[in-house]
């Protein structure tokens, strides 16, 4: 099955309803719950980029018994040098997000961690597109 | 009663106006109205008492023992919570109401406040061992069950430590009369999840505490006698173990830096939403109380929350300190796992959970979406996962109704309009 939700940047408090429904619909199908965190982590972390740097897109779980792919999409800045970015403690969020507790430069490596395949692509000024599978009954959340 | 699905929270059908109030404020979405009668769903309930709190006529209760029940022992020792120390005006001491206690028909007491400071300790130390947190307090049982329905990635957090209330009980049966079969152990309570846990305990294969009183049941006999009671020593317990009637107050016995604290099942959830999310990872515990202000909120209790918070703020700070010996190598420790519950799942079955899933996504676009509740269901998403599971019919909702009988008049108009043949003169010139 297919959910699909539309993900705002102008309204951050609403940052994480995407990934609160994913997590909400794989709690009704009964998978693993260390599962359920891998990929609510991973899910989140890709809704708040989304959400602070790339002003918003789509997000898309695609879920059956055996795995989650999650496709985020947005059409924002795009990341320049895709390395650089994926480095723990890398980060260019301004002064007023990481009052808000965010732009630690974890998210990345952190989906990446979370996540049994992960890809990513960015070109700058066109945007940015995340893919994230979790297979279910396979390991730790971390 | 001692089955598995035993609940203290009930539904008095005599009260029940099937107001559809409650269904709103259960944060696990356990209540539906059918037949005109909330209904609670047991797999679901986590005892937090919230819809005793907001049902407007009294109808939901919780089910706990009378007070007469410690007459079947010889030995009937109190074990109070500390919130019951709140519920009086300042001038009684906690020596006279304990002393109230034995007036009342209790021959013993032991304080939950004084194995609270145990439990402290004992948690303190666990963490100091068990490495980063956060770690979550599993002093609140309504906290504890939502863990296991709602956030189950969680119960690994959990600090694997008895409650006070278990542990005081264990201390009455073991040290204070051990090898005796006539001693009643009783709770006095604040809280109906406690009710519940004292038969189906968590983390314990069995409780030491034979029965729970409400304290809202003592309450008037402990005033009518209080009067009358003389100051005498009975009192052990210190601040550390009394603050845990209210919350920050286990926080602040533990003494961990970077420890949060909150009330409310609400914004509990809140909290383990973000936890869940892998966020608050340099914060060492979480304090998490389902009642307003903590314990000193729950439903049992007769004084305001924040009054009787107030007044055992101020008993903290002329504390007693006598402490008994009695208390030592008590096991504290979890015994058994806490396992996840099954309640949300819409089917036993992963495949079958998926149709039904999304049938109830079909079911739901074309609902109003306006949560009215009169369906009996506590919102449109909900209602359309009862429909999907075969548990309510889809003309339960009002507008579908509507929409049924409306097809059915415009069926009816139609039929109205076909004349026999024989009467039938339209298009009668056309046609020759
Ligand atoms: N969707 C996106 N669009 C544009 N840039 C992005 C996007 N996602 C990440 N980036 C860039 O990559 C950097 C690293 O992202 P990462 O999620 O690892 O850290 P962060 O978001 O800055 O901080 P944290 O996730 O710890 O709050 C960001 O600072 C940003 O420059
Ligand atoms: S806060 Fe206290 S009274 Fe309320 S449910 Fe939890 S343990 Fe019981
Ligand atoms: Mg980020």
């Amino acid at each position: 099955m297919i959910l699909r939700y539309e993900v705002s940047g102008e309204d951050l408090s609403l940052a994480g309803r995407a990934s609160a429904e994913v997590k909400r619909a794989m709690g009704r199908l009964g998978v693993e719950p260390a599962d359920v965190k891998r990929t609510a982590v991973a899910m989140y972390e890709a809704e708040i980029n989304m959400a602070i740097h790339g002003g918003g897109g789509l997000a898309e779980a695609e879920l059956n018994s055996e795995k989650i792919v999650i496709t985020m999409e947005d059409e924002g800045p795009g990341i320049s040098d895709l390395n650089l970015a994926m480095q723990e403690g890398y980060s260019t969020a301004s002064e007023r997000i990481r009052e808000m507790g965010f732009g630690a430069g974890m998210g990345l490596p952190n989906i990446k961690r979370n996540a049994d395949e992960f890809f990513i692509d960015s070109s700058p000024g066109k945007g940015t597109k995340l893919k994230i599978t979790v297979y279910f009954g396979k390991k730790e959340a971390v | 009663m001692n089955g598995d699905s035993f609940h203290s929270v009930t539904l008095d059908t005599q009260k029940c106006k099937g107001c559809t109030t409650c269904i709103r404020y259960c944060p696990t979405e356990a209540i539906r109205v059918r037949k005109g009668k909330a209904y609670i769903l047991d797999e679901r309930c986590i005892d937090c008492g919230e819809c005793i709190r907001v049902c407007p006529n009294g109808a939901k209760k919780a089910v706990y023992d009378p007070l007469s029940a410690i007459e079947q022992f010889a030995v009937r020792v109190a074990i109070p919570a500390p919130t019951l120390y709140g519920q009086f005006d300042e001038h009684f001491s906690v020596n006279r109401i304990l002393g109230a206690l034995l007036k009342i028909g209790f021959t013993d007491i032991f304080e939950v406040a004084r194995a609270a400071e145990l439990v402290s300790d004992e948690t303190a130390s666990f963490i100091s061992k068990a490495g980063p947190g956060p770690w979550i307090s599993s002093a609140c049982p309504a906290v504890v069950k939502l863990l296991q329905l709602r956030f189950p990635s969680l119960l690994d957090r959990l600090v694997p430590v008895v409650s006070p209330m278990e542990a005081a009980a264990r201390i009455v049966k073991e040290r204070l009369y051990p090898g005796r079969n006539d001693v009643g152990v009783f709770f006095i309570s604040p809280c109906a999840a406690k009710v519940t846990v004292s038969r189906n305990p968590q983390g314990v294969a069995s409780s030491a505490v034979d029965g729970v009183i409400a304290i809202k049941d003592v309450y008037l006999p402990i005033r009518n006698v209080l009067p009358y009671v003389q100051e005498r020593p009975i009192a052990t317990a210190s601040a550390k173990g009394m603050a845990w009637a209210h919350i920050e107050g286990e926080s602040e016995a533990l003494a961990l830096p970077k420890a949060i604290s909150v009330a409310g099942i609400h914004d509990i959830i809140g909290v383990f939403e973000a936890l869940e999310n892998g966020k608050m990872k340099d914060i060492s515990f979480i304090e998490a109380l389902a009642c307003p202000a903590g314990c000193v909120g729950g439903p049992l209790t007769v004084e305001n929350p924040y009054i009787a918070r107030a007044r055992i703020r101020a008993l903290e700070k002329h504390p007693q300190e006598n402490h008994t010996k009695e208390t030592e190598n008590i096991e504290l420790a979890f015994s058994s796992v806490l396992k996840a519950s099954s309640g949300l799942r819409l089917s036993p079955d992963r495949v079958k959970a998926m149709l039904i899933f999304e049938e109830a996504e079909i079911i739901l676009e074309s609902l109003p979406g306006l949560d009215c509740g009169s369906c009996g269901a506590p919102s449109c998403r909900a209602f359309a996962e009862d429909v999907a599971k075969g548990d309510v019919a889809l003309t339960a909702c009002i507008f579908k109704l509507r929409e049924n009988v409306r097809k059915l008049a415009q069926e009816l108009i139609l039929i109205e309009s076909i004349q026999p043949p024989g009467l039938d003169t339209s298009d009668a010139d056309d046609s020759i």
